[in-house]
């Protein structure tokens, strides 16, 4: 198997120089989606959840999940992680085909991808410092590393002040921004999002959701957001992050100039897509249960 | 049937269990301080209380048989046939008991609130093999401390006796001590010894294994935890007769 390197080394080394901006734009590690269903379907006892379910997430794309609760959303991304196992149909990650992976295989792929529970599932006999910092000693960094990353890490969730508690002195909202960042710590290249703004205040939600924007577009992670929230959707599809002059990063909204496209909306309704596409497309459809979805009526 | 076939499938489990945590031990990483941390609960935490319980039995095994020997008029074999018994049996099973009462609880109960609080899939999510990090080292640690507490138990078991024999039935405490020495053979010891291997075996896989199967919330980690002591206890004592048979076949062991 090519690593990611040999690839772009094969790009590089191209001596036409034409030939090299081609080779750029159809770069496999570029063309291949970061994430990949083909077809999934998944039952659980008689009751089937997933019908179907074909879509991909590009590099340094983000993916909304809408949907019904019980639709399915959490399933998708335990499926993605191989905590579950699909029925029939193929998983990829990075274009490697995860369906039969068994654990221990799984455990490589898993090592990029960072998780925020819905329920949080912080580890509750560890401290806050030790929960964010979990992925980082089981890979052995040294403890001296570890400690400035997670306070950089926390202060992103502006927690910095709760590092010595332990989960259970926090409130529910806090223990999610613990959640966020164990998940980002480390750079994960994909990041699933299970409802990373439900019962937070919305100044939060809004920090959270500028996170998930800069992480798109300034490191080029491909995420999976599930959410009930409009305004999160709104806030992820219509705005970008860039540098200013003074190595500031601002946030603009897509205007005239620019159309966002790292950003799609995908709806799940009775286990099968039954939208996918940009905001805009979703606010003018004319199906009235997505009407009824975004508008509340 | 179906009683039968749920009995082969959770015994497929626990079979596949243990053999997963022993493959896992060549792989890295490992986990020392955590074994060394079970180590800790598992037997200093459990020391008081089968001290106690060793002492107590001996004691009650004196108690109950120094008159039937003394109507025989052989009272001075009183520390032969305590010791025998405890070595042999009552050391090994009683200990295994009173670990999985405490022990296999604690185990299926934390393993339990981790997988219905998810807190299992988090550390599947964040690459730690769940198997690896918390199964090996309890299995470990029992398999390890087992062993040593039973010792501890025969010790103060023989001390038990001892002293009822001295202080309630005016024995000499040379004469006692000389008939227990009489009374332990090698193979006692050896066979003594390899029943709390295996005991901590099926105490740790039992309850890992309850734990981490746990579904249905709250009332499931109740469920699971009185399984796991319930479970373990029965086959300890079971298992207990056939090693013992399988014993005397090996070591040649006499009768008492
Ligand atoms: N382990 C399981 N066993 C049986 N059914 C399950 C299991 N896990 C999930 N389900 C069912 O699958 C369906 C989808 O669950 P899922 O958690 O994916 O929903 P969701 O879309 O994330 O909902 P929400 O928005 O409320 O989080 C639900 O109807 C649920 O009852
Ligand atoms: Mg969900």
């Amino acid at each position: 198997m090519l690593s990611e390197s040999d690839e772009q080394g094969t790009v590089f080394d191209e001596e036409e120089p034409g030939k090299y901006l081609e080779d750029a734009v159809d770069e496999p590690s570029r063309v291949r989606p970061a994430i990949e269903f083909r077809d999934v379907h998944l039952s659980f006892d008689d009751v089937t959840i997933l019908n179907g379910i074909s879509f991909s997430v590009r590099k340094g794309e983000t993916k909304i999940i809408l949907g019904r609760s019980g639709g399915g959303k959490s399933t998708i991304i335990r499926l993605v992680l191989g905590l579950l196992k699909p029925d029939s149909g193929t998983i990829l990650i990075d274009g490697e085909d995860i369906t039969y992976y068994n654990e221990e295989q799984m455990m490589g792929v898993r090592q990029k991808i960072g998780m925020v529970f819905q329920e949080g599932a912080l580890f509750d006999s560890l401290s806050v410092f030790e929960n964010v910092a979990y992925r980082l000693i089981e890979r052995g960094v040294a403890y001296e590393e570890v400690e400035p990353e997670v306070r950089r890490m926390l202060r992103f969730v502006d927690l910095e002040d709760a590092i010595d508690k332990m989960p259970d002195e926090l409130s529910g909202g806090m223990r999610r921004r613990v959640g966020i960042a164990r998940a980002l710590i480390g750079d994960p290249q994909i990041v699933l999002f299970d409802e990373p703004t439900a019962g937070l205040d919305p100044p939060t939600a809004r920090t959270i959701c500028e996170l998930a924007i800069k992480l798109r577009d300034l490191q080029d992670v491909s995420s999976i957001f599930v959410t009930h929230e409009m305004n999160n959707l709104r806030y992820l599809s219509s705005e970008y992050a860039t540098v200013d002059d003074e190595g500031k990063v601002i946030f603009e909204k897509e205007g005239e100039k620019l159309c966002l496209i790292n950003t799609e909306v995908m709806m799940i309704r009775d286990g099968q897509i039954n939208f996918s596409g940009t905001d805009e497309k979703l606010e003018h459809t004319d199906d009235p249960y997505i009407r009824t979805f975004i508008y509340g009526k | 049937m179906y009683p039968v076939y749920r009995f082969l499938f959770e015994l497929q489990e626990i079979s596949l269990l243990i053999w997963r945590s022993f493959v896992n031990l060549r792989r890295r990483p490992r986990y020392p301080g955590e074994v060394l941390r079970q180590m800790d609960l598992i037997g200093v935490g459990s020391l008081p209380i089968v001290l106690l319980t060793g002492f107590f039995t001996g004691g009650v095994l004196v108690l109950q048989t120094f008159p039937t020997l003394e109507y025989y008029s052989i009272q001075s074999e009183a520390g032969r046939s305590v010791a025998t018994s405890l070595i042999r049996e009552l050391g090994p099973v009683l200990t295994a008991l009173m670990v999985s009462g405490r022990i296999g609880s604690a185990i299926s109960a934390e393993l339990g609130s981790m997988v219905v609080s998810q807190q299992i899939d988090a550390m599947r999510a964040f690459g730690t093999n769940p198997i690896r990090k918390l199964v090996a080292p309890r299995i470990i640690a029992l398999i390890f401390m087992l062993p040593l507490l039973t010792i501890a138990a025969d010790i103060f078991g023989l001390i038990g006796g001892g002293v009822v024999a001295s202080l309630i039935y005016n024995q000499e405490t040379h004469v006692f001590i000389a008939s227990v020495r009489n009374g332990i053979s090698t193979s006692d010891l050896v066979g003594g010894m390899i029943k709390p291997f295996f005991f901590g075996l099926i105490i740790g896989a039992v309850s890992c294994h309850k734990g981490l199967s746990t579904t249905g919330g709250t009332v499931g980690v109740g469920r699971s935890t009185t399984n796991a002591v319930v479970i373990a206890s029965i086959w300890v004592i079971i298992f207990d007769f056939f090693l013992s048979k399988a014993l005397h076949f090996v070591l040649d062991m006499g009768p008492i």
